[in-house]
């Protein structure tokens, strides 16, 4: 019993050499799942769910919700880490890869902005979503995405501040100019790297 | 934009409107009545819905949740948006 308590006291307060590393700076381990939501938690149903690309392409882009399904998807596992300092090991996501999304796509675009159910928008270097690093994700844990993770999709942007894995993501717009979204407007960072602790603008 | 010679001698800068802020600012702001931007409706802030959390707080029009206010705390700054609101109106002092 002891050694139990001494192992909790001793992975709160100092974290193993392995965590160490993989916590970004001023960020603690949580077992849980916190809900961070600015609105209500939209319902959008599957038979009106469609997913688009818009923009500065020449032809936009959309799938409905069979369609999108039918496409090649991911299982990846990922360390994801919130602005509000809690990060979160090993999370398993199944999802579409914005390689494939953006597959092709002819564009003078250098950013895209996130829009979703619910008006949350986001703002992303189209540099920093393609090569394997970002996903349109539809389940979490083995199980279709619960709605107030974001489901009945998210983006997952794991490399970046959890605020930039948009919830309820309907779509994508490339621009050609960058374009701040919902808290990149409200004095957060407009890169949002929790490795370089980009966590307020001027960070 | 160009401007006339008589324009430029009435515009002054923002100093001018320093004493309206600053009346408009340190008030009880839960009281003041505001007109969302989405649809239009007049609300007491208080009346607002309160989204957030330790990111910021979202204040939400009952009708039609647009986000009427924002306001975030980073660091030492303290951000304001009001891009959900046609208007803010407190009561001025006697």
């Amino acid at each position: 019993m002891g050694g139990f308590v001494s192992r909790g006291f001793r992975s709160r307060r100092r974290p193993d050499a392995e965590t160490a590393e993989r916590l970004p700076p001023g960020q603690y381990l949580t077992r849980d799942f916190p809900v961070l939501s600015a609105g209500p938690t939209p319902r959008t149903s599957l038979s009106t769910w469609d997913f688009s690309v818009v923009g500065a392409l020449p032809e936009p882009r959309r799938w409905t919700w069979d369609e999108f399904q039918a496409l090649p998807t991911e299982t990846v596992t990922k360390d994801i880490h919130c602005v509000t300092k809690w990060s979160k090991f090993d999370t398993v996501w199944e999802g579409v890869s914005l390689d494939t999304l953006l597959a092709g796509v002819e564009t003078d675009a250098t950013h895209l902005v996130a829009f979703c159910d619910g008006g949350y928008t986001t703002n992303l270097p189209l540099a920093e979503v393609t090569g394997g690093r970002a996903w349109v994700a539809f389940t979490f844990d083995g199980a279709p995405l619960a709605p107030e993770h974001g489901g009945p999709a998210r983006l997952l942007v794991p490399h970046l501040y959890f605020w930039k894995s948009a919830k309820w993501v309907r779509g994508l717009e490339l621009v050609e100019r960058d374009r701040p979204g919902f808290w990149e407007t409200l004095g957060y960072h407009n890169h949002a790297d929790p490795w370089r602790e980009q966590r307020y603008q001027g960070d | 934009m160009e401007r006339s010679g008589n324009e430029t001698d009435r515009r002054l800068d923002g100093n001018a409107a320093g004493g309206l802020l600053a009346e408009a600012f340190c008030v009880e702001m839960t009281t003041a009545v505001v007109v969302c931007a989405g649809c239009g409706a007049e609300a007491v802030v208080a009346e607002l819905l309160r989204y957030g959390h330790e990111m910021g707080a979202i204040l939400r029009c009952a009708g039609c949740d647009t986000a009427v206010v924002r306001i975030a705390r980073t660091g030492d700054r303290l951000w304001l948006d009001l891009r959900g609101a046609v208007n803010l109106r407190v009561s001025a002092a006697p």
